[in-house]
C-alpha cells in the first residue's frame, strides 16, 4: 500500500467501531470513526475518504438515508453497508440506496477486510476491456478462452465464470461468501463447503504443470489469485 | 343503552323502521280514501238517482203528480235518511220533510250542496249533515238529500280502525326492529367477548358459529381461522425459542467453559493462539445454526406475496447441480441430472435453490459409493423435484420426523450439520403451497418436493423476464 488508503467507519456501536477500526489500522488504512448518522453525512461528504462503512441502522439518520443523501450530492465514495438485516429483500434495498456491497452482521473480519479491498481496487467500470491479464494468464471475454503462457486452458462456463472474478480481484483476498454472492448469485451457505470443491478443480486446470501455483488459499480468510 | 344507539345496527333497525312506517301510513291513507269516498259517491249516486226518477214523474203527472209523490215520500220517517223539501218560487214548503228550506247551505261542488239539519230523537236534537242536490220545476223548487250521518260514521270508523291498524303495526314494527337488533347485537357481542378473551391472552378461546353458514358464521369462521395461524405461529415461536435455548445453549456454555479453563490454565502463548481459532470455529458454526433457524423462521413467516414471480424451476435445479456436481465427483459419486428444458412456477428463487440445495447436500453426505439423481418434472399442475440417492436410508418410522428442527439420527451425528436443512426444505415447500415427503428408494433415499407448477403458457413469460445478467 503506497499512500494509506483513507477509510470512514460510521457505526453507532462503539465497541464494534474501535474492532473494525482496530483491524483495519492494523492492515494499514487510516480510519475515522462516526457514531450518528448526521455526522457521518457531514464527514463523509466532506472528508476525501477512499471508501466508507455504513451501519444500517444509526441514530439521527438511518444508513439508507445517509446513503442516497451522499449519492444525491454526487458523493461516488465507495460504500460498504453493515447491516443485520439479511434477507435478500433488505440487501436488494441498501444496493438501490446507493450502496457498493452489502455485508451482514456477524461477520468475519476476514469477509470485511476483503470487501473493502475489493471496494477500493474496483475503479471505473471495466465495461470497455475484452481481456483480462494477470501475469502471464490471458482470459478473452469475447471468445471466452482462457490461456496461460500462450497454452490454452479449457474451462467450463461457471469455471470461466470464477475466474473472470478472481482476476478482476487479482492480488487481493476473495472469500467463499464473495464467490457464492457474485459468480452464483447465491446468498445462503452451503452445508458442505461446494466453493472448494470449484476452486480446487480450477486450480488442477490452471497450476498443473507450471512452476509457479497462482490461484492461493488465504486461511482462515479465501483465496487469492497472483502472478507469484 | 347509550352505546346502543350508537351501533350500526340501531341505526338499521331505526332505518328500516323508517320506511316501514312510511309504507305502512302511505298504505292505510290509501285505503280510508278510497273507502270513504267510496260511502260518499254512493250516496251522490243514490241521490241523483232519486231527483231524476222525480224529474220523470213530474214530466209524465205534473206539478200536481210530484207534489203527492213527495208528499208520499215524506210521509215515512225518513226513508232511507233521504230528505225532501219543496217550495214555491218565494221558499214557501209545498210539501217534504223538513220544517223549512235550509239556509245554510255549503256548494261542494257544481250542483251539490250540504247543509245542517235538525233530526230530533228521544234524547234530544242532534244536527246532523245532509248532502243533496236541487230540481226547479215550474217556479217550485225540490231539494233532495241524504242524512250524511252514516257515511260519517263509517268515514269515523274506517278511520280509527286505521289509526288502531297502523299503531300495532308500528309497534309490532318496534317490537320486531329491537328483537332482531338485540340479536344482531348478541352476535357481534359474542364475536367481541371471545376477541376480548383472547386481547386478556386467552388464545385458545374460538367465535361460537350457529352454523347456519350466515355472514356472521362466516366472519366468525375467518376469524377462527385467522387465529388457528397466529396460534400455530406463536406455538411454531415457542418451539423455536425451546429449540434454540436447548441447541444454542449447549454449544454456548461450551464455548464459555472452554474459554474460562484456557484462562485458569494460563497458557503458552501458542496455546492461547490455538483455543481462539478453535473458539472462533466454534462462534462461526454457532453463527451458521442461528442463520439457518432465521431462514427456516423467515420462510415459514414469508407471505404470498414473496412467491408471486414466475421463475423457472428447471433452471434454478440445473444451476443447483451444477454447483453440486464437484463435490458428487470428489466423492466417486455419479451425480445424474434430468431435468427438462423449462418449468414455470411461482416462486422464490432464492429459496427454491436453497431447498434442492440441502436436499443434494444431504443425499452426498449421507451416500457413501453408488448414484444420487435429481430429477425435475412436471405432473399435469404439479412440478415435481425428485433427489434419490443409493445410501443407507431412513426407517419408514423416522421420515418424518427428520423434518423436525434439530433433529439427527443416530449414525449421522458424526457428519457435519445441524439438524435443520429438512426443516428449512419443508418450511420453503409450505411456503410454496407445496409438500416434501421421504420415501424409499429401494435401495436409498428419496426425497420427494412437489410444489403447483405455472401455466405451461408462462414459460414465454419466463424466456423474456429471465435474460438477468450473471454477476
Amino acid at each position: 500500500m503506497v499512500a494509506a488508503m483513507k477509510l470512514l467507519v460510521i457505526e453507532d456501536d462503539r465497541e464494534a467501531a474501535a474492532y473494525i477500526a482496530k483491524g483495519l489500522a492494523e492492515s494499514g488504512y487510516v480510519v475515522d470513526r462516526a457514531f450518528e448518522g448526521r455526522d457521518g453525512l457531514f464527514m463523509a461528504s466532506s472528508g476525501g475518504y477512499d471508501a466508507l462503512i455504513v451501519d444500517r441502522m444509526l441514530p439521527s439518520m438511518d444508513g439508507l438515508s445517509l446513503i442516497a443523501a451522499l449519492r444525491a450530492a454526487e458523493v461516488r465514495t465507495p460504500v460498504l453497508i453493515l447491516s443485520a438485516l439479511g434477507a435478500v429483500d433488505d440487501r436488494v434495498k441498501g444496493l438501490r440506496a446507493g450502496g457498493d456491497d452489502y455485508l451482514v452482521k456477524p461477520f468475519a473480519f476476514a469477509e470485511l477486510l476483503a470487501r473493502i479491498e475489493a471496494l477500493l481496487r474496483r475503479g471505473p467500470p471495466v465495461q470497455t476491456t475484452t481481456k483480462l491479464k494477470v501475469g502471464e494468464l490471458e482470459l478473452d471475454l469475447l471468445a471466452r478462452t482462457v490461456s496461460r503462457q500462450g497454452r490454452a486452458i479449457d474451462l467450463l462456463p461457471r469455471e470461466f465464470s470464477l475466474l473472470e472474478f478472481l482476476m478482476r480481484h487479482a492480488g487481493q483476498v476473495v472469500t467463499r461468501t464473495m464467490l457464492l454472492e457474485s459468480v452464483w448469485d447465491y446468498h445462503f451457505d452451503p452445508q458442505t463447503n461446494v466453493i472448494d470443491v470449484h476452486i480446487s478443480r480450477l486450480r488442477h486446470k490452471l497450476d498443473k504443470g507450471f512452476a509457479h501455483p497462482m490461484l492461493h488459499t488465504v486461511r482462515g480468510a479465501g483465496y487469492r489469485l497472483s502472478v507469484g | 343503552m347509550a352505546r346502543f344507539f350508537n351501533t350500526n345496527a340501531f341505526r338499521l333497525a331505526a332505518l328500516y323502521f323508517a320506511l316501514f312506517a312510511a309504507s305502512v301510513l302511505a298504505l292505510f291513507a290509501f285505503f280510508y280514501l278510497s273507502t270513504a269516498g267510496f260511502i260518499e259517491t254512493q250516496i251522490e249516486q243514490t241521490v241523483g238517482a232519486e231527483i231524476r226518477g222525480l224529474q220523470e214523474q213530474y214530466e209524465q203527472l205534473g206539478e200536481g203528480g210530484l207534489v203527492a209523490l213527495v208528499r208520499e215520500r215524506s210521509l215515512n220517517e225518513r226513508v232511507d235518511n233521504m230528505i225532501y223539501v219543496m217550495t214555491d218560487p218565494f221558499l214557501h214548503e209545498i210539501a217534504g220533510n223538513l220544517s223549512a228550506w235550509p239556509r245554510r247551505t255549503t256548494p261542494v261542488k257544481p250542483g251539490w250542496i250540504t247543509f245542517p239539519f235538525d233530526v230530533h230523537t228521544p234524547n234530544g236534537t242532534e244536527i246532523h249533515t245532509a248532502l243533496g242536490t236541487q230540481l226547479i220545476v215550474g217556479g217550485d223548487r225540490l231539494l233532495v238529500a241524504r242524512d250524511l250521518r252514516d257515511a260519517t260514521v263509517f268515514r269515523q270508523h274506517v278511520l280509527s280502525t286505521i289509526a288502531w291498524a297502523a299503531l300495532i303495526s308500528l309497534g309490532l314494527g318496534i317490537i320486531g326492529g329491537l328483537l332482531m337488533t338485540r340479536q344482531m347485537l348478541r352476535r357481534v357481542e359474542t364475536v367481541a367477548n371471545t376477541t376480548r378473551h383472547i386481547i386478556h391472552g386467552d388464545l385458545a378461546q374460538r367465535i361460537p358459529l350457529t352454523g347456519s353458514g350466515d355472514e356472521f358464521d362466516q366472519l366468525g369462521g375467518n376469524l377462527n381461522a385467522m387465529l388457528d395461524q397466529i396460534e400455530r405461529l406463536m406455538v411454531g415461536m415457542r418451539q423455536v425459542t425451546d429449540n434454540i435455548a436447548h441447541d444454542l445453549r449447549t454449544p454456548l456454555s461450551r464455548l464459555r467453559s472452554r474459554l474460562e479453563v484456557t484462562l485458569l490454565e494460563k497458557p503458552s502463548t501458542a496455546r492461547y493462539a490455538e483455543v481462539l481459532t478453535e473458539t472462533i470455529a466454534e462462534a462461526d458454526q454457532l453463527l451458521g445454526t442461528f442463520n439457518a433457524l432465521l431462514s427456516i423462521a423467515e420462510a415459514e413467516a414469508g407471505s404470498r406475496r414473496d412467491t408471486a414471480t414466475i421463475v423457472d424451476l428447471a433452471e434454478i435445479a440445473r444451476n443447483v447441480a451444477e454447483l453440486y456436481e464437484p463435490v458428487a465427483d470428489d466423492k466417486g459419486l455419479t451425480l445424474l441430472v434430468s431435468v427438462p428444458d423449462n418449468l414455470p412456477v411461482r416462486g422464490d428463487r432464492h429459496l427454491l435453490s436453497q431447498a434442492i440445495a440441502n436436499l443434494l447436500d444431504n443425499a452426498l453426505k449421507y451416500t457413501p459409493s453408488g448414484t444420487v439423481s435429481l430429477s425435475v418434472g412436471r405432473d399435469g399442475n404439479v412440478a415435481r423435484i425428485e433427489v434419490a440417492d443409493t445410501g443407507p436410508g431412513i426407517p419408514l418410522d423416522r421420515r418424518e420426523v427428520v423434518f423436525d428442527r434439530f433433529v439427527r439420527l443416530e449414525g449421522s451425528r458424526s457428519t457435519p450439520g445441524n439438524g435443520l436443512g429438512l426443516s428449512l426444505v419443508r418450511a420453503v415447500a409450505t411456503l410454496h403451497g407445496g409438500s416434501v415427503r421421504l420415501d424409499d428408494n429401494e435401495p436409498g433415499l428419496k426425497a420427494i418436493f412437489t410444489l403447483p407448477a405455472a401455466p405451461a403458457s408462462q414459460a414465454e413469460t419466463l424466456r423474456a423476464s429471465d435474460a438477468r445478467p450473471a454477476a
